[in-house]
């Protein structure tokens, strides 16, 4: 029936980046003869639907047996039966162009795979392709007077919240369906929208957007903080849309969005076929296949197959991680997992069947619903899932980041309350404890600990959203009927049944999980399955290793806490205190430090303004004086101070022939003596004016600012301008920072590299994958550094 | 037995039928009046002119002095370059010298802080001549401040700081702590740059100098000789005054118990050692070096002679050994030795894995006369951290040096010839010598080739206590007791080896027969 069926037919295939539509589209290439295939594909943002097609679709791997069995040649040839046409579900008229209208219209079968399986998707979103996208099908097929058959993947959770049987009928004949219209559905979901987006740009949220990116990013520059907002925004509105969904879900019957999204989708579609029809258009022949959680291959096209990260995947992967330590769930309740292939065979059945009914065959009610699931037949028990992972793990550990062995805890099976305390109660500690390590002034190696925490929040959060999203799965007690799917495979040819297996009796589950699945889940979630511990340095090793490379061609430093563990303030008060009396001295670290805090939280908001107000205190001081003594300070203080790893690196770059260049708010008299260091030195400086003292004529300090302090954005600027006037290209830049305030200098060139770095940073490098050098500790550690006292009995006071 | 273990003790056991132990000779006494003992030296000099008779009015006088380096520890106050200085500088006003340029000789050295100018000094002579600019630390780096005297009959080239070259005459300041230095050594090597200093301050040399310790067995020594007669033909003028001290370290104090010999201990001393042991564990490595740097030893000057140079310095040298020098008969297999917190190029700073070797290798390997106290193919144990800890502001190029020099190679030949010249020259480490306090570029490379005849002598070095990875960075093998590095030395020296601990400080000479 299959093969002879659609043997050279026309299929047009909607969602084959997907999960299924990759399956679908490799099993039709490989066991149906001749069969035409277009695929309907978004274009990338960058990319066409062609190019996504042969990188996203035919490169998978998927398609490697394919390419085993037939080589390259023959697998051209193959290939050459598939081409994508530009469209998308999502808009009217699926966006095709003319081309894309007439393969639509000539295709035999149209296959609608297409979907947000996401069950967090914003509701909008779910609605738009979920609900209005079969519709929009229907009605593109409507104006083009088209009538080829139409399946259409939808779920077996469209039966919503309800217990016992769950049969292959449709959504509206459940006697607990609210009769909802889908339309009105569709608008709210729509004003929904408009309504959140309008909210989000209301001053009070943007301010407290402003405040939150603030915090993340510290005095990073008014730029960057800008950009922070807006994507804290877009956040916003997203996560209100997903809570939009999911409540207006569970407020009429359906675990989330999704599930309530494809209901509404199938009722839709029903109902514009039939209206279709009744006005006189073509009588489109519909199937809607509806499988359960589908989740590895059994066997096809290898066993173990799977595409992206689905729902078992990553709960699984954090429970043998040691993270998750609990799921909601009955031990006696049924998981309803199906092997991705079972349901594609199913699909290519139920098509072939309808193509061969479009042509006058016997019809079949309309439309025909097939549900692909094991929970009647053949089910897995949760009790049994649980058990086989959990022998699996023991006997093949993974293995955490110093290469020890995770130990899997044992399952107890709590309730979902339980749990979601439990993890809501992790998740507000851990939080609160990101917060304090965010406020200490950690470094280095203690703020990558920060980083640590961070990431353990980070997990828990997942876990909590885990448990939030799934557990209604695990704790789902319909038991979903195959009875149309028995019948699909009794109708089935020999040579069909040889090349093609729907009937979910054949799963052997502890086979399954263990040799199948487990194995699969492992390999793809890339996760630490042998003690080694080297992949972490490796990666620091690479990485180092392209910045060292003779290929970059500049390196730009900041100095405070990059190169040397001080900064303005110390400095100032070193020189200040230089020439004091030991009373003058007492006097001074008794003020500085009743200012510390008002200095400190002036520094954190905008570093230019700190820097422009501290450097009013050098208002009258000796120019000549201070360089004498900036000397000595260059000793005592910054070398002292120095990190020995970070002068050698400067070094390092400058052997290899890169430009060397120091960019820092320090004052240009405080730090000339480390200017041979670099080749370029970008820093404060002072103007200076004629006093006449009792000495004579003495050059002093006018304690303003001559031009822009180098800080935040105003160094990206720095750097893009030094690189055209040097004519180098920024991306093959280093720059070494220590603190957020610097992001715009480390996003301004192509090798960013943190050093020491602040918490916030600490994070940010983490997520962005950059290197982190930890160049150790100084080697004076004093609070309030001081000159040493003013030997030579002529002491006085200098600066304010 | 009592070990220095850096900043800390330990008390080791050694194998009792097969060790011997050499003990420092007790201090002798000093000068009862330090002070009239310099001027009567001034006076009656030997093979010279009284120094009275040598100044002038209108004369460029340079009084050059030994720098910290010396003495270990450095000495109480008044220290005894004060006491001498301002006798001469007593004399230089009675005749009406005006010209006075008062230099710390420390060649490579890093330049002394104010601070330490005072101790050295002391203060009146310090706010005399600092401000005005005439008391400063030599520079060897000094574009326009050195010149090139000649060359000797050796082809060695001879440098000399321009203010020293231009004067009518030098008196050079020694404290002879050890019979190495002092000499044409002083003027030679204190006021010179790398330009001559090369030529001695090498492996060839140093394999040649068996021991440095040892002047007429010394080739460091010979080719200084050789430089002060091209100096002293240049018509330089040099009135060399040298002092000795005796090794009292301690003091009658508690810390006593540390000069004196194990079985001599009382409970009271037991109980002394035990709790300074102690006290030193538990603090902080910073917090023991600020204390242990901040002794002051009670040093008493022994001699004091002036005059010709090489004449002051036979004189000079009878006088270190009767100080320092014991008869030994016999090597030995092992050389135990205790490393202790400070060695002349970490006043004030940190012994870094560099200095350990040169303390070890360098000089108490060196101390001897006649033969090396350990045999050929012997084995050398020393206790020391040798932690990978680094003075950012002394020891920059020590820091590179490790990470760049010893990641390749701890063949002092090969480093010599492939990286002393990059280190020596390198702008940065000149501009940190010039205007911080830093030692030299080439100065770690010194401090190995220091250490390198004994690296040719020995089977073995083995250090306990000492950290696995900077250790074996080092070329040498760590052990964490004395019985496991005598487990590791019969390796090389078989199963019943004889076992020389020779406790040092306070400091002493070995004359091995």
């Amino acid at each position: 029936m299959i093969v002879d069926g659609l043997a050279g037919t026309r299929i047009f295939v909607t969602g084959a980046t997907g999960f299924v539509g990759t399956a679908l589209v490799e099993r039709l290439l490989r066991c149906v003869p001749d069969v035409q295939l277009t695929l309907l594909i978004r274009d990338g943002r960058r990319t066409t639907a062609q190019r996504r097609l042969e990188r996203e679709v035919l490169r998978n791997d998927c398609f490697d047996r394919l390419r085993g069995e037939l080589g390259a040649d023959g697998f051209a040839e193959v290939a050459a039966r598939v081409r994508a046409v530009s469209g998308d579900v999502g808009s009217d008229g699926l966006g095709l162009d003319d081309d894309g209208r007439a393969a639509l219209s000539e295709a035999d079968v149209v296959i609608h795979s297409a979907a947000t399986v996401a069950f967090d998707s914003p509701l909008d979103r779910a609605v738009e392709i979920n609900l209005m996208g079969p519709v929009r099908i229907a009605e593109t097929l409507a104006r083009l007077g088209a009538s080829p058959h139409l399946v259409a993947v939808s779920t077996c959770y469209v039966a919503g919240n309800r217990r016992g049987a769950a049969p292959e009928e449709p959504v509206t004949a459940n006697p607990f369906f609210a009769d909802l219209d889908w339309r009105a559905e569709v608008d709210a979901a729509r004003r929904t929208r408009a309504d959140v987006d309008a909210e989000s740009r209301t001053p009070e949220r943007l301010d407290e957007f402003r405040a939150r990116a603030r915090s993340e990013l510290g005095p990073a520059g008014g730029p960057l903080i800008a950009e922070r907002t807006e994507s804290l925004r877009k956040d916003w509105v997203h996560d209100r849309m997903v809570t939009f969904g999911r409540s207006r879900a569970t407020s009429v019957g359906w675990p989330d969005a999704y599930a309530f999204t494809k209901a509404l989708g199938e009722v839709a579609l029903t109902r514009t076929l039939d209206r279709v029809r009744s006005e006189g258009g073509p009588d489109i022949g519909c199937t809607i296949v509806r499988p359960s959680i589908i989740e590895s291959a059994l066997a096809e096209p290898r066993p173990g197959w799977i595409r992206g990260f689905r729902m078992a995947e990553p709960i699984i992967l954090s429970y043998a991680r040691g993270l998750l330590r609990e799921f909601p769930g009955v031990p006696e309740g049924v998981i309803d997992v199906i092997p991705v292939d079972l349901v594609v065979a199913a699909i290519i059945a139920a098509a072939a069947e309808g193509a061969a009914a479009a042509e006058g065959a016997a019809a079949a009610d309309s439309p025909g619903i097939v549900q692909v699931a094991t929970g009647d037949a053949n089910p897995l028990r949760y009790q049994q899932l649980v058990d086989r992972v959990r022998d699996w793990f023991t006997e093949r550990p993974l293995y955490d980041r110093n290469g020890q062995p995770i130990v899997v805890p044992d399952w107890t099976f709590p309730g979902r309350g339980r749990v979601e305390g439990q993890l809501r109660r992790a998740t507000s500690v851990l939080e609160r404890a990101e917060r304090v390590v965010a406020a200490l002034p950690l470094r280095g190696t203690a703020a990558q600990w920060g980083a640590g925490i961070e990431e353990k929040r980070e997990q828990a959060r997942r876990a909590l959203s885990y448990v939030e999203l799934y557990g209604a799965y695990t704790e789902c007690e319909a038991v979903y009927g195959v009875q149309r799917l028995a019948e699909l495979d009794s109708r089935l040819s020999a040579e069909d049944h040889e090349l093609f297996t729907l009937d979910p009796r054949v799963i052997d589950w502890d086979r399954y999980i263990t040799e199948v699945h487990l194995p699969s889940v492992v390999a793809h979630g890339r996760a630490r399955s042998s003690p080694s511990k080297r992949s972490a340095t490796a990666r620091t090793d690479r990485l180092r290793a392209q910045v060292l490379a003779p290929e970059r061609q500049m390196a730009v430093f900041d100095l405070e806490n990059t190169i040397i563990a001080s900064n303005v303030v110390a400095t100032y008060s070193w020189l200040a205190t230089r020439r004091l009396g030991t009373a003058d001295r007492v006097r001074f670290v008794g003020r500085t430090l009743l200012e510390a805090p008002a200095l400190l939280a002036q520094d954190r908001k905008d570093r230019s303004d700190f820097l422009r107000a501290f450097y009013r205190r050098y208002e009258g001081a000796p120019v000549e004086e201070l360089r004498q003594d900036a000397a000595e300070h260059f000793s005592d203080l910054l070398l002292t101070r120095s990190f020995p790893d970070a002068v050698r690196r400067v070094r390092r770059h400058r052997e290899l022939g890169h430009t060397t260049v120091l960019i820092t708010g320090a004052l240009d008299i405080a730090i000339e003596p480390l200017a041979p260091l670099f080749d370029h030195v970008v820093c404060a400086r002072l103007g200076t004016r004629v006093e006449s003292t009792r000495s004579g004529p003495t050059e002093v300090l006018t304690g303003h600012l001559e031009e822009v302090p180098p800080t935040a954005e105003a160094r990206a600027r720095i750097i893009v301008d030094l690189c055209s006037e040097l004519d180098l290209d920024p991306r093959q830049a280093v720059a070494y920072a220590d603190s957020s305030s610097d992001l715009p200098m480390l996003e301004a060139v192509g090798f960013p590299v943190a050093v020491n770095p602040e918490p916030r940073l600490a994070s940010i490098a983490r997520k962005r994958g950059w290197l982190v050098e930890d160049f150790g500790s100084d080697f004076g550690h004093k609070v309030l550094p001081m000159g040493p006292a003013w030997r030579e009995r002529r002491t006085g006071r200098r600066l304010a | 037995m009592l070990f220095h273990h850096g900043e800390q003790l330990r008390l080791e056991r050694l194998p009792a039928e097969r060790s011997r132990i050499i003990y420092p000779p007790e201090p002798l006494a000093g000068l009862d009046d330090p002070d009239q003992a310099i001027r009567d030296a001034l006076e009656n000099p030997i093979d010279s002119e009284p120094l009275s008779a040598l100044l002038f009015a209108d004369m460029r006088l340079t009084i050059a002095f030994d720098d910290i380096s010396l003495p270990l520890p450095q000495m109480r106050r008044p220290d005894i370059r004060q006491r001498v200085i301002e006798a001469v500088l007593d004399l230089a006003a009675e005749a009406g010298v005006t010209d006075v340029h008062l230099i710390a000789a420390l060649a490579l050295h890093r330049r002394m802080t104010e601070e330490e100018l005072r101790h050295a000094v002391g203060d009146r002579v310090y706010d005399s001549f600092a401000p005005r600019g005439q008391l400063y630390n030599h520079d060897a780096e000094d574009p326009d401040g050195m010149t090139l005297i000649g060359t000797t009959r050796h082809g060695e080239e001879v440098q000399i700081s321009t203010r020293v070259a231009t004067s009518d005459l030098i008196v050079y300041v020694n404290i002879n702590l050890v019979s190495m230095d002092g000499g044409w050594k002083s003027t030679a090597t204190g006021l010179s740059g790398y330009q001559a200093l090369r030529h001695h301050h090498n492996v060839h040399t140093m394999r040649q100098s068996r021991s440095f310790m040892d002047r007429e067995s010394s080739e460091l020594h010979r080719s200084n000789w050789r430089q002060g007669e091209v100096l002293r033909d240049a018509g330089i003028k040099v009135f060399q005054i040298e002092t000795t001290v005796n090794n009292d370290l301690y003091g009658d104090g508690p810390l006593k118990v540390l000069a004196k010999r194990e079985w001599e201990w009382t409970t009271r001393d037991r109980a002394t050692f035990m709790a300074a042991k102690a006290g030193l564990d538990r603090l902080s490595p910073a917090q023991r070096r600020r204390i242990l740097h901040g002794w002051r030893a009670p040093y008493a000057m022994t001699s004091v002679q002036a005059g010709e140079v090489e004449a002051v310095h036979e004189v000079t040298t009878r006088h270190v050994y009767d100080q320092q020098l014991v008869p030994v008969e016999g090597q030995t297999d092992i050389l135990a030795l205790g490393l202790p917190y400070i060695c002349p190029y970490n006043v004030n700073s940190i012994m870094n894995p560099i200095l350990v070797m040169c303390l070890g290798l360098g000089y108490f390997f060196n101390l001897y006369k006649g033969r090396p106290l350990v045999r050929e193919g012997g084995v050398l144990i020393m206790s020391h951290p040798t932690t990978p800890e680094f003075h950012p502001v002394h020891h920059p190029s020590y820091i590179d040096f490790f990470e760049e020099v010893l990641a390749e190679t701890t063949d002092p030949l090969v480093m010599e010839a492939q990286f002393e010249e990059r280190f020596a020259t390198d702008e940065w480490y000149r501009h940190l010598y010039r205007t911080s306090h830093a030692y030299h570029g080439v100065h770690p490379f010194y401090m190995w080739y220091w250490g390198s005849h004994a690296l040719e002598h020995l089977g073995g070095v083995v250090v306990v206590g000492g950290d696995p990875a900077t250790v074996r960075r080092l070329g040498f093998r760590p052990a964490s007791t004395m019985s496991d590095a005598l487990e590791i030395a019969s390796d090389v020296v078989g199963r019943q080896p004889t076992i020389t601990y020779f406790k040092n400080p306070p400091l002493s000479m070995v004359d091995v027969t």
